[in-house]
This record gives C-alpha cells, structure tokens and sequence, in this order.
C-alpha cells in the first residue's frame, strides 16, 4: 500500500524547511468486542461480602418473585488482567488530545488541562464527598464553588453565577427557562415565544431553546460575514423573547454590532444570552456585560481548560444580571462571611436543570486554572491563541484548494475554512481530506450542519501549541492538499494507517442492519441466516481470527 | 516569574518572546493588539480583571487547593449512610485506572477512525448495559439520571401523540424538578400516590389516573423511598391496557438480583450509572442512560448519540459509528429531537470497565450483599426505642425509611448529634415527605461491614436516650 503518512520522516529538517511528517501509525489492535473475550466462571473483581454472622435473608426478606431476576445478565466473564489489557488497549486506540497537535476539532477549544487539577480533582476529600453532607463538612469545596463564581464574575461582569448546569447545552436550556419564567412572571409568555439566533451560533442554541418551548428565528450572515442590522431589525418585534447568539461566531469572525444588536432586542422587549463557547480570545480583554447581555455561559471543559472526558462531564457555567438572578435553578453557593452555604430557598427559581449541583470536580479545575494565571494570565492565553489562530491561518491559506470565506475579515480565536476549490478541482471533499489526516495523527473536523460554507473544516488552536507544532499541522494538511492533487485514490480510500479503515455507512441507517448493542448485533446475524448483519442475508460470519497477524 | 506582557508561562508556547515575534512577523503585524481590530473600543475592558494575585507555582497551587480540601470531612472518613440517589459503592481500581487514561480524559468529538477505541468502549458500555436491562438500544450516556427520566418522558410523548404523564409521588424532589423543569410546556405531570404501608405505588390510584390522554406511567425500582417495586409487572400491564408507555426509573446496582426492567415488559427504562464504579464527587458522579427495544418508534425519538456497530472496508473488521444521525441536532438543529452535546461519556466508559469487571456472578452478590446488610441494620435500628424501622412493610434493597416520630427529637437534631460521633445520619426526608413525620432515609451498601452498622445502632441509642 503506497500509504505510509511520511516518507521524508527521519531526516532533520534544513533551517527554514517545512517539518518532516512523521511516519505515524496508531495502534491496531483488532481488539475483539468484550463479550468475545468471555471466558465462563472468570472473576474480574471480588466485591465486599457481609461477615458470616450477617443473617442470610428470610423467604419474605428476599425480591419478591414477581421482579426476582431469573436470567442472570449476560455480562462478559474475565479475569482481571483481560478487562485492564483490553480498556487500555482501547485507550491506545483513541486519539486523546494530550497526544496529538489537537487543532482540528475547532470550536472545541482543545487546550491543554494540567495534569496538577487532575490529581486534586482525585483527592478523597472531593471524590468522597456525599451532596447530602451536613454544610459544615463540605466547607471546602463549597469555597472552591464560591470562588469559582467570583471568578466567573469579573472575567464575565455579570452578577452571580449558577454552576449547576453540565455542559454548554444545559446551561443553554437553563438559560432558555429563566427566559420563559421571567417573561411569565411579567404575563408575556407566551405572548413573546421567538428566540433568535444565528446559523453559525451552536446547534444547540436553536434546538434547547426549542425544547424550552420557543420558535426559533435563525439569521443568515451578510455580506460581512455575520448578520446585519437590519436583517435583526426584521425579525425583532412583540413576538421576540431574546437573542441567544455566540459572538465570535463559529466562523471566528467577531461581530463589531454586538452592543447595537442587544439593543435593538433589548428595546423589543427581549433578553440576551451570549453563547460564550468561543470565549477563549476574549478573556480580559472584552465582557459579556459591556457589550449588553443579560445572562453569559461559559463552557468550562473548553474556555477553562477541564479535560472534555471523552464527551463529559463537564459544566456549562450560567452567569446571569441580577434582574435573571431571583430565576436560577436552586441551591446556589453563597457566603455570609464566615460559612459557605447551599442556598434553595428561592421561590422564583426555574427549579432544577441538574442533580445535586453540577460535577464539581470540573469546577475545581477550572478554579485551579483561574488561580494559576491570574488576570495577566487570562490576558496572555486570549491573546496567544488569537496570536496561534492568525498564525495558522497564513499558512493554511496559501494551501492549494483552500479558501478563506470572507477572506478580508480578521478572525480571532478560530477559522472556518473552505475545501471547496479542492472538490471542484479534485473530487476530493472535505470528509475525505478528515480521514486522511487521521493518518497522520491528527483530528479535523468539518463543522455542524448545515454546511453553508461549503466543503467545511475549522481549526481553533487555542493557546497551548507552540509555533512548530502549528508548522507540523500546516504541513499534514498542505500533504493532504497535494495528494488529492496527485493520487486522490489514495485520500478517498483513506484511512489507511488509523485504527481501522474505511467504514460502510449502510448499516448505521439501516433499521433492519443497525445493531446498538451487542446483543442486537447476535440476534440480527441470527435472523439474517448466521451471516453479518452489515452484509447480504445468508452470507457467512467472518471469521475474524483469519484475519488476524499469524502469532 | 516575570511579570507583565514577557511573562513565560508553562500553558502557553508562544509567550516565549522569540516565538510570539516571529510569529507576528509571518502575519504581518506589529502587535497582538492590532488582530483584535473589529472589538470597538466602548467594548474593550481597559483594565487588568480584578482577580488575585496568581499562584504561578504548581507547588503554591496545590498547597491553596490542599488546604481548601482539607476542610472538607469525606464519607472515607466519617461513617455515612447517606445515599437518596448518590451513593458509595465499591469502586474497583481497574475503573480510576481506565478513565484517569489521558487518551480518554482528553478526548472529545474525534472521527470513528482516529477515535475507534472511544467508540468501541461506549457501544461496548451500552451493550453490557443492554444485558443488564434486557434492552437492545443503549445511548450515550446522558447527563443524569433525572435527565433520562425527563427525556424519556417526553420521547414517551412524542411517540403516544399524547400529553400527560403520571409519575409517583415519592419520587425524589430533585428528580421531580428536573422533569418539572424540562417537559414544561409540552406534557402535564400528574403524580400517583403511593401505598402508606408498603411504601408501593398505590395501583387503585394509578387505575383512577391512568386515561386516554396518558402518554406514559413512570415508576422507580427500587423506588426513591428504598423499596424494591413488587408490582411492577402489573404497572406495566396497566399502563399498556391505557394505552400508554411504561417506564421505568431503575438503579443498576439492583440487577444482579431484581428483574430487569425489559423481562417485565417496561418500554423504556432510565437511571443513574453513578453506582457503577464511580466515585460521587459531591454528587459530579452522576452520568444518566435511556433504553429501550430496538424499535424504530423508539430509536427515532433518542436525542442522544446511539453508537453502532457495522463493517469495513477491510473484511472482518468491526468499526463503530453513529447510528441514524439525521435524528441529533447535530444535524437538524431545533428540528431534531431536544438536544444532544456533552454529558457523561467518561462515566459511561467506566460503568463498562465496571461492569467487566464485576459479571454476572459480581453483580449478583452485590445486590444479595445490600440486601442482607439492609435488613440487618433496619433490625438493628427497630430496637431503638421510639424509631420504626423500615417504616414501610415493603421489601427494602439498600435503603429504607426510618421513622424517628416516636422518639421526640427531629430528624435534624439526631443528624447533628450523629455528626459530632462522626457518623453521618440517613438523609432527612421530614420537609419533603412530611407526611412520614420525622423520617429519614437510611442507605447501606456492600462498603459497610457489620461493626458499621452496629456502631451506629448503638449511637443513635446513646444519642436518643
């Protein structure tokens, strides 16, 4: 196979030259599915048993028969060793963002999460901790909690702050009921039902504040990249009940109206949220409050450095003025100068978006990173990754079949990028171009739908990777580039030297194929004549171990 | 450390002053300054954040957070019986060694070819979860155990075209918030009372409610109240004669010895992962499933991620990917089904580490190791005179309600004499169930051994007398 990611690797780059591509392979271990590697009677673990003088059960003391469990689950059987060797093998085969020059999963902010959080997140006094302790045990991280929101404060301007939400989505919803109960508690809604926001703000924006109960009104951008005026003025009326918008958006491009957009919607009668998931460029430098939004979210496994955990848990930190403030979910943290408190006597309160309240071991991250660099700190990550961003941008842009929509536009921390002329030129999209990176170690990720830039990829360095390591991802993607050119076979078949290949999709959208468990996936190739659910009915199951490396 | 705009910080490559040159020389500008052009000046904040003074040393950061930590009293230390939702389970090391694993603690929203061991270990997560459940559709996790309830409570909707719900009144109050919170707008929740003396869901009540508007019954087994739900078969048939969905809220650490919620005909079922190896991290533990059968009614209402199996282009090998995308609001934005984004993936690869590890033969002596210690220490605690324990006469897994009314002293005042022993009291259900006097739920799991439970039997004697 003519795949091998760098052939030039080895050789000490001349000063000046391009880096060499290393000559990546990622682990293939063609590790069979859990259940495969059952061997019936293993014991992985011993749980704690009572001591003998603990009285068996009575008849009437046991599961009544009628939800008694009669089959005992069909959980795989290993010895421990197995169940470690196969999860970390697993692990091998994941692409952590602590191995790789993680600039391709844009609007993700993939920055470094230091290890030094990590081992006090582990600490017993937080991982042991019940949300039902009496306050006077809990005093500590209720400190941290509390000092997390004074944080979030300042660096946003708002006047308090709800940590309870675990994820950007969720605060989006939890700021999408305090929209709706503020508007009730002035017999507005729902007189005033429409949300707006903007089609290159997060998926999100649109769908939790739909679930909330709200129309949506999506704005195109103009001309600049980014809605007009007067395509907000068009829309805003009786009917609107706020703004919720990111800014920059998701192009990177920041929208120099903001101010005049909150309001405009302020005198509508609407609220603002500002979706500030693409904060990471900002921090110190411009606030949620001066630019005239009513309520800010920030996503804390992004902006502030909490490890994204393979996709949560995480904290979507709601701040809000104090006019939103009597609707947060309940408890809040607070302080009466001596003890901290859990505060749920708050009659106005939207109730609750989460249980307890939130994952505190992401706010003690978060907090631990804020503390560590302080406010010239913050100043210097928004600043180097604009600084990053605006690097990498100069290089990829003089790559072949890239273009930069609305090129004569500064960006800040993120860019969204165009392989249209490549496709055109070549055949060669942009999910074929992501899958050919992750041939050389690297993510790179398209963009949400729908894709109005066409043939879409976004890059967001952050501030964690130094100049060479932005040449090395320029580099893997300018190879790309030249291989769609010259041999686009071999992008199109890609990937070639990732954990695994190419995938069919048939069988994913397929209800009569789909197989979401394992379990699934035995009785479909049993319906299907003993053959693979994902091929023809009647074919024969593939014998895996002939696939395998002789051993 | 230097201080001001030629400060070099460990995080940030490029404050090296020669690197941050160079690099502003390839853009073409003087100064970071001048690439923050489109902010307007009345927007810029023309002063330093008023935050204090960094601890730049790893070493002065440790120490602050130390300290902080240091005031907290943790359940390793204490002797807790706390639980209502969270609770100390064993949790093997095998699980912290797998997701403290920097491929998965850093990884995100990577492609099923650079990310295939993520995928592998979720849908590997769902399927064994599946067998737990006797359920073939697993999602992604989700971000808790009341968000699940609240989801499938609205799938339920969706797919009856009906708009009420009815669940019991003992369900958890912060569980009943959440779902409160989250159908707002789109179905009526009505509760079902339960039995005052089994602590059950009261069936007369049920059959009064159920109508030809009910999109779903919910039900909790084992109920929030500790209660193993004996007739849960019967519910599901009720609400299947109505005409509406049956789930059921159930906590997995039941089901090495409780039916699964799929042998007893339960349409959707939903709960918390936290007792599966995870630790509960001032209640940041919690991670929530949903499941179901593999029907299309069911699969085209998930607003999670439903990760699957398919093939290659390499014969014989397995890849993971996303099954029925075009559902997420990935795709469709506020046409899709709710939302989907970040939630609890960690908690969901560990519950299968979990669950490896602990098979079926695990799983069954741990809910038979609950289930004797909960009923040795509810003797225990009947002795005391005064208190009744359990208050209810049905069959207790790990919790059970005690009731303190006869022995003149609150809830909260016993907490607080237990708390000066060092032993954590059972959670005060006395404002949220008022009508259980002064009660409170007592929960006991496999992490306790016989001299625990006697320590605080002869405690709460000592204190009450």
């Amino acid at each position: 196979m003519s795949a091998g990611a760098g052939a030039n690797a080895g050789v000490p780059p001349a000063p000046g030259a391009p880096p060499a591509l290393r000559r990546f392979h990622a682990a293939r271990w063609e590790e069979p599915v859990i259940f495969e590697l059952s061997v019936p009677g293993a014991r992985g673990v011993l749980p704690p048993r009572p001591d003998r003088d603990v009285p068996e059960l009575a008849d009437d003391e046991r599961v009544p028969a009628a939800v008694r469990r009669r089959r005992p689950p069909a959980l795989p059987e290993l010895p421990q060793q197995a169940v470690a060797r196969h999860y970390l093998r697993l692990s091998q085969e994941t692409l952590g963002a602590d191995l790789n020059v993680d600039v391709g999963q844009g609007t993700c902010t993939m920055k470094y999460s230091p290890k030094v959080h990590d081992q006090l997140a582990r600490s017993p006094r937080l991982a042991e901790l019940h949300p039902l302790q009496d306050e006077r045990t809990v005093q500590g991280i209720l400190e941290v909690m509390y000092g997390l929101d004074l944080q979030l404060r300042e660096i946003s301007g708002m006047d308090a702050f709800t940590l309870q939400p675990a994820s950007g989505s969720q605060a989006i919803y939890a700021a999408a009921a305090m929209l709706r109960a503020w508007h009730r508690s002035r017999g507005q809604y729902p007189v005033r039902d429409e949300i707006v926001t903007t089609i290159f703000s997060h998926p999100s924006d649109a769908a939790a504040a739909h679930v909330a109960g709200f129309r949506i009104v999506t704005l195109q951008p103009g001309p600049r990249g980014h809605p007009d005026l007067d395509a907000l003025r068009a829309v805003l009326g009786e009917r609107t009940a706020g703004l919720f918008i990111t800014n920059p958006e998701d192009t990177g491009i920041f929208n120099p109206d903001i101010a005049e957009f909150t309001r405009l919607v302020h005198e509508a009668g609407g609220l603002c949220v500002y979706d500030q998931a693409n904060a990471n460029g900002l921090l110190g430098i411009t606030r949620a409050r001066e630019a005239g939004f009513d309520a800010c979210f920030f996503n804390l496994h992004k902006t502030f450095s909490t490890p994204h955990g393979s996709g949560g848990p995480a904290c979507g930190a709601l701040g809000v003025r104090s006019i939103l403030e009597p609707f947060l979910p309940a408890p809040v943290v607070t302080f009466d100068g001596e003890r901290y408190h859990l505060d749920a006597a708050r009659p106005q309160s939207v109730g609750r978006v989460r249980t307890w309240y939130g994952v505190p071991e992401v706010h003690l991250r978060a907090y631990a990173w804020i503390a560590s660099l302080g406010a010239e700190g913050l100043r210097a990550v928004a600043e180097s990754a604009v600084l990053c961003n605006n690097y990498l941008l100069e290089r990829v842009r003089r790559i072949r079949g890239v273009e930069v929509p609305w090129p004569d536009r500064r960006r800040l921390e993120q860019v969204r990028y165009s392989f249209e002329p490549l496709r055109r030129e070549t055949g060669i999209g942009s999910e074929d171009v992501g899958r050919r990176m992750a041939d050389f170690g690297a993510h790179y990720w398209t963009s949400h739908h729908p894709w109005l830039v066409p043939e879409p990829f976004t890059l967001e360095p952050t501030e964690s990777y130094s100049q060479q390591e932005l040449d090395e991802y320029a580099a893997m993607l300018e190879r790309v580039s030249r291989e769609a050119y010259e041999d686009p076979e071999l992008v199109r078949t890609a990937p070639h030297a990732s954990v695994v290949h190419r995938h069919d999709h048939g069988p994913l959208d397929d209800p009569s194929r789909w197989a979401i468990t394992w379990r699934a996936y035995l009785r479909k190739r049993r319906e299907a004549g003993g053959g693979d659910p994902g091929g023809d009915p009647g074919e024969a199951a593939p014998d895996r171990a002939a696939e395998r490396p002789p051993r | 450390m230097s201080t001001g705009r030629d400060a070099v910080h460990p995080y940030i490559p490029s404050s090296v002053p020669a690197m941050r040159d160079a690099m502003l020389r390839t853009i073409g500008v003087r100064d970071v300054d001048e690439l923050y052009a489109d902010i307007p000046p009345a927007l810029r904040l023309e002063r330093p954040l008023r935050l204090p003074e960094p601890l730049a040393s790893e070493h002065d950061l440790r120490r602050h957070v130390d300290e902080l930590l240091a005031r907290n009293t943790s359940t390793s230390e204490a002797l807790s019986f706390l639980g209502a939702g969270c609770y100390r389970h064993f949790v093997p090391a095998v699980c912290d060694e797998v997701n403290g694993r920097s491929e998965f603690l850093t990884a995100y929203g990577g492609e099923p070819y650079e990310d295939h061991g993520r995928f592998q270990a979720l849908f590997e997560y769902g399927s064994m979860m599946g067998e737990l459940l006797e359920m073939d559709v697993v999602s992604v996790p989700t971000f808790d155990g009341a968000q699940a309830a609240a989801t499938a409570l609205r799938m339920a909707g969706r797919i009856t075209g009906r708009s009420r719900v009815l669940v019991p009144a003992s369900t958890s109050p912060q569980r009943r918030s959440v779902i409160d919170n989250y159908v707002d707008g789109a179905l009526d929740v009505a509760e079902v009372a339960y039995d005052p003396d089994t602590g059950l869901l009261d069936l007369g009540d049920l059959r009064a409610k159920l109508s030809d508007d009910t999109a779903a019954v919910f039900m909790e087994n084992p109920t929030y109240l500790g209660l193993i739900e004996a007739q849960a078969p019967e519910i599901v048939r009720l609400a299947h004669a109505g005409g509406a969905l049956a789930i059921a809220g159930v906590d997995p650490s039941s089901l090495g010895v409780v039916a699964a919620p799929g042998a007893y005909g339960a349409d959707i079922a939903c709960g918390d992962l936290q007792p599966l190896g995870i630790h509960m991290y001032f209640g940041g533990g919690q991670g929530g499933f949903i499941a179901s059968p593999d029907e299309q009614r069911f699969v085209a209402e998930y607003p999670s991620r439903l990760f699957g199996l398919t093939r290659t282009s390499v014969e014989g090998e397995y890849g993971f990917g996303d099954v029925a995308w075009e559902r997420t609001s990935f795709h469709g934005r506020e046409q899709a089904r709710e939302f989907v984004g970040t939630a609890a993936a960690l908690w969901g690869i560990t519950a299968g580490v979990y669950l490896a590890l602990m098979g079926p033969q695990g799983m069954a002596e741990l809910g038979e190791t609950c289930m004797r210690l909960a009923r040795y220490a509810a003797g225990r605690l009947s002795s005391i005179p005064g208190t009744r324990a359990p208050r209810f006469s049905g069959v207790p897994f790990k919790e059970f309600a005690v009731d303190f009314s006869g022995t003149g002293r609150t809830v909260a005042e016993i907490n607080a004499a237990l708390l000066e022993e060092g032993v954590f009291g059972g959670a005060d259900l006395s404002a949220q169930f008022p009508e259980l006097g002064q009660s409170a739920l007592y929960c006991v799991t496999e992490m306790l051994t016989r001299d625990d439970i006697d320590r605080l039997a002869d405690t709460l004697r000592r204190v009450l007398a």
